[in-house]
């Protein structure tokens, strides 16, 4: 019996012959935390007997979630992850370079990798084929220690992706379609493996954007076979000797498979307060928006800019909505800026925010008043996420945050792309 | 864990408590001072939840408990509230490790049968529990070994360090 995609990456850092169920020790290859888990780590880190890191040059510490520091508090908690980062010899990337899982996309991860981070969306590199997944605390504070933790080896749900997306359509809109379909907790402990032709006309930029909402499915990844394209994001970072090519068995052994026609999408919104609660665009029409967010580690990169600044091209944004604009990278920002697509974005009216989560989760730079209505390109809608429980958010793709953002009510971004 | 018999009030919520309703993003620059972030645990879904709280007491739930963030302070929080136990007919994966991880029971069961208020009484070792309040008695589904010896240990740290390693 073949392997799946998790079952090759288990067995190859385990050291045995995993398969779905069993549960094994395997050797992490990147492991990392932000800002607003990090200080828990390392104080866990410090409670047990461990005082070394065991591999610093493959642990990392990203200060994105609230950059700059909005207060003390935070201020302190940097200043805490800088002392640990220079005690140990640890990689450490400060305020300003942009969002973890950008970063570990754009510097660290491969094909074939286990990567951890202390947050749920570190799902993200399964955009490239790496076995990505988020933990607590407590789990990264003994891979700092130990180099490698436990898994229990996933079950898999095999999402088949056939034909072309329609202009205006795209990976935002094939995950939340997905995750309307199967549920918030649909593939709860599960892995998402993406295949079938479509995926070899998928941009990495769509991929990590399809991977990094695996976990609002309930998974614990969502894993894209490596290839051609892969190899030539790998070789843009400067990384192309990172590249093997992964893929699954064809008679690996799924516990689903289910199939999604790129060509019968349209553009999705999921509506409040869950990710799951997910309808067509053009259905939610005259829904007012007060803000806008165009950015995270869902959508904050540079194609997702490209759609957003052709749409808003030459237009303004509607007077009752503000957009604020966060590039997922330092890199990403040089790049919009090189190509026009920042002057583009600040001519129409929006707010570009510093690299990093911004308004996403709700300490700053664009948290929510009472009644008020996002409509945000991030991962999470739920009731309180973005700094007021009294606030109502829904997610979308650039393109439908862009259009909404000049008529200041959902609109499917369709019309503006004719 | 000493005690395998626990004994308290339920203090029941419904389907998809995420973990920005355990402890809110917002109070992220809290996150270093647990005591003052304590304070807040539950407040978006159930305001009065801190005060209410006895030592020892349960939180039951529905479908897909603690889905979303990874922050293990939502789950030191409810620790420090006072609950002994969640029960839940459904968890998301990464709550599910950190409540191991901090030695926090978290038994999945239909909890359909349990009412806000009801008297429960759990034996963590034979795997039931008992509403006191209406007589019903029910099972729980059984809790994997790996994670069963972090439980045992009192939580992730405290088995590391007793036995060095994973002992599968």
């Amino acid at each position: 019996m073949g392997k799946t995609l998790s079952e090759k990456i288990l067995s190859q850092k385990s050291g045995t012959n995993a398969r779905a169920g069993d549960i094994v020790i395997a050797t992490v290859d990147w492991v990392f935390v932000q800002d607003t888990t990090g200080s828990l780590t390392i104080r866990q880190f410090r409670e047990s007997k461990h005082t070394t890191v065991a591999r610093p040059e493959r642990t990392a510490i990203f200060i994105d979630h609230a950059v700059p520091s909005p207060n003390r508090q935070f201020s302190n908690d940097h200043n805490f992850l800088r002392q640990f980062a220079r005690e140990t010899g640890c990689l450490f990337f400060e305020s300003g370079n942009g969002i973890c899982h950008q970063l570990v996309a754009e510097k660290l991860a491969s094909p074939g990798e286990i990567v951890v981070g202390a947050d749920s969306h570190t799902v993200t590199a399964g955009g490239l084929g790496a076995f990505a997944t988020g933990m607590g605390s407590s789990d990264v504070a003994v891979i700092f220690a130990l180099g490698k933790t436990w898994f229990r080896v996933p079950e898999t749900f095999k999402i088949n992706l056939i034909g072309r997306f329609q202009k205006a359509v795209d990976a935002k809109d094939l995950i939340l379609h997905l995750i309307g379909t199967i549920g918030a907790d649909g593939a709860t402990y599960k892995a998402l493996e993406f295949g079938g032709d479509a995926v070899s006309r998928l941009t990495i930029s769509q991929r990590l954007t399809v991977a990094n909402m695996a976990v609002e499915a309930g998974a614990k990844v969502g894993l894209f076979p490596s290839d051609h394209i892969t190899k030539r994001y790998l070789q843009e970072q400067g990384r192309g000797t990172n590249y093997i090519r992964l893929y699954p068995d064809e008679d690996a052994s799924y516990e689903q498979t289910l199939a999604i026609d790129l060509a019968e999408l349209e553009p999705m919104v999921a509506m409040p307060h869950s990710v799951d609660n997910v309808t067509p665009a053009h259905v939610l029409s005259g829904t007012k928006i007060d803000q806008v967010f165009i950015g995270t580690c869902t959508n904050g990169r540079l194609e997702d800019l490209a759609i957003a600044a052709k749409i808003l091209k030459g237009k303004k944004c509607h007077p009752n909505t503000r957009l604020i604009v966060a590039p997922a990278s330092r890199k990403v920002l040089l790049d919009a800026l090189r190509v026009g697509y920042i002057e583009v974005l600040l001519s129409a009216g929006a707010i570009v925010v510093p690299p990093g989560c911004a308004a996403c989760l709700g300490v700053h730079q664009g948290a929510l008043g009472d009644n008020e209505v996002c409509l945000s390109t991030a991962n999470r809608n739920f009731r309180g996420r973005m700094g007021n429980p009294q606030a109502f958010i829904y997610l979308a793709s650039p393109a439908t945050a862009a259009a909404s953002a000049i008529t200041g009510e959902i609109t499917d971004p369709r019309r503006f792309l004719e | 864990m000493t005690s395998t018999i626990l004994r308290g009030k339920a203090h029941k919520f419904g389907d998809g408590i995420s973990t920005d309703l355990i402890i809110p993003g917002k109070y992220s620059h809290l996150r270093s001072n647990l005591s003052e972030l304590a304070k807040h645990v539950m407040e978006d879904a159930d305001p009065s939840f801190v005060s209410k709280v006895q030592l020892g007491d349960f939180l039951v739930a529905g479908k897909n408990f603690g889905l979303g963030s990874s922050r293990e302070h939502a789950a030191v929080v409810i620790k420090m509230a006072g609950i002994s136990a969640i029960l839940a007919k459904s968890v998301a994966r990464i709550f599910f490790r950190n409540a191991i991880n901090q030695g926090l029971p978290i038994l999945i069961c239909n909890t359909d049968m349990i009412n806000d208020g009801d008297e429960l009484e759990i034996d963590l070792a034979a795997g039931t529990i008992t509403d006191l309040s209406s007589g019903t008695r029910l099972t729980f589904g059984r809790i994997p070994d790996v994670m069963l010896n972090i439980m045992r240990e009192g939580g992730l740290i405290p088995y590391i360090n007793k036995y060095g390693d994973f002992k599968l």
